[in-house]
């Protein structure tokens, strides 16, 4: 019954449906850790930022990306679930974007990895849409009244991700470099990507 | 309930310095806790199975977290992997995968057994 599974602790609750599908043959353990190990090591922002860092020194790249974002960031490698349909939003010094998934967690995985928790968090998720400009004061970045925010919701249908605004004084540094800047929370468009 | 920057959950506060630190990801682990990891890797397994399908899933988490939503207006007590593995539950049991209580009753089970016996899973308990 599921109003008395609500009352188990959750730590046994996912060993018990752990069991019952791996001794019933549906599920298998290896492949289940290695999706677990996978998502834990392997996958994450140093994905993304090696995508930004290559838009910022490689102009026909950025208008691959900003045309068809999947097939630009498969182009690095990254692929896999939660990536079929990515759109990448351009930041400009008077627009900047900022993602979230008013419904659930949607997010795209193969350039970001798993969405930390804050971003699954109902209050990020309801407040980012009502006040954008204050929620980003919370997390640091103060945009002036003259820059335009504008907040995307992924869905199942479209996973977003930020092109952030390549820092000032940065022009001498290498693709690898620059990818060294990108931050995980600049590529969601809750924070800028700060100079060396 | 804290604000989007409230990222103080005690579960992340682990020595994350040393070279035998976990991965993480910009500070923080991808996981609080293995029940966490491990929920999230059975859905993924059984959606690469085809055992079920991950929109379905999708539909079963919104459902889930806006229910929740509702019926804790303050916030309190919110697990994100909680509505999860409700969901996936949900998605299990409509699959006629593992009927409805078969959890709750492995589960009883398992919280029986003595302490120390902490490989449950071993696949000799056929209870």
């Amino acid at each position: 019954m599921t109003t008395a599974a609500d009352d188990i602790d959750p730590a046994l609750r996912a060993e018990a449906l752990a069991s019952l599908l791996i001794e019933r043959g549906l599920v298998d353990e290896a492949v289940m850790n290695n999706f677990i190990k996978t998502y834990e090591q392997s996958v994450g922002p140093m994905n993304g930022a090696k995508v930004v860092a290559r838009a910022w020194t490689d102009p026909d790249y950025r208008e691959r990306l900003l045309s068809d974002g999947t097939g630009a960031i498969a182009e690095l490698g990254f692929k896999g679930p939660q990536g079929e349909h990515i759109v990448v939003l351009e930041n400009t010094p008077d627009v900047h974007h900022v993602v979230v998934c008013t419904l659930c967690s949607c997010y795209p995985w193969p350039v970001l990895g798993l969405p930390p928790s804050w971003y699954k968090d109902p209050s990020y998720r309801a407040r980012i849409v009502r006040e954008p400009r204050a929620v980003l004061a919370e997390f640091g970045l103060d945009l002036g009244e003259d820059v335009v925010i504008r907040v995307f919701d992924s869905s199942s249908e479209v996973r977003y991700m930020v092109l952030p605004l390549r820092p000032a004084g940065t022009k001498g540094l290498s693709a690898e470099d620059l990818a060294a800047l990108v931050t995980r929370d600049a590529m969601v468009g809750v924070a800028q990507v700060a100079a060396p | 309930m804290s604000g989007p920057g409230g990222h103080a959950d005690p579960a992340y506060l682990l020595d994350t310095s040393g070279p035998a630190a976990p991965p993480r990801d910009n500070g923080e682990l991808v996981f609080g806790a293995p029940w966490e990891s491990k929920a999230f890797g059975l859905a993924l397994a059984l959606t690469d199975a085809g055992l079920i399908d991950w929109e379905d899933f999708r539909q079963a988490l919104v459902g889930e977290i806006s229910g929740w939503e509702a019926a804790h207006p303050s916030g309190e007590g919110w697990s994100y992997y909680g509505c999860w593995l409700r969901s996936l539950e949900r998605v299990v049991s409509a699959k006629g995968l593992i009927g409805a209580g078969a959890v709750a009753d492995k589960a009883a089970l398992l919280a029986a057994l003595p302490a120390g016996h902490d490989h449950p899973g071993a696949g000799h308990d056929h209870g």
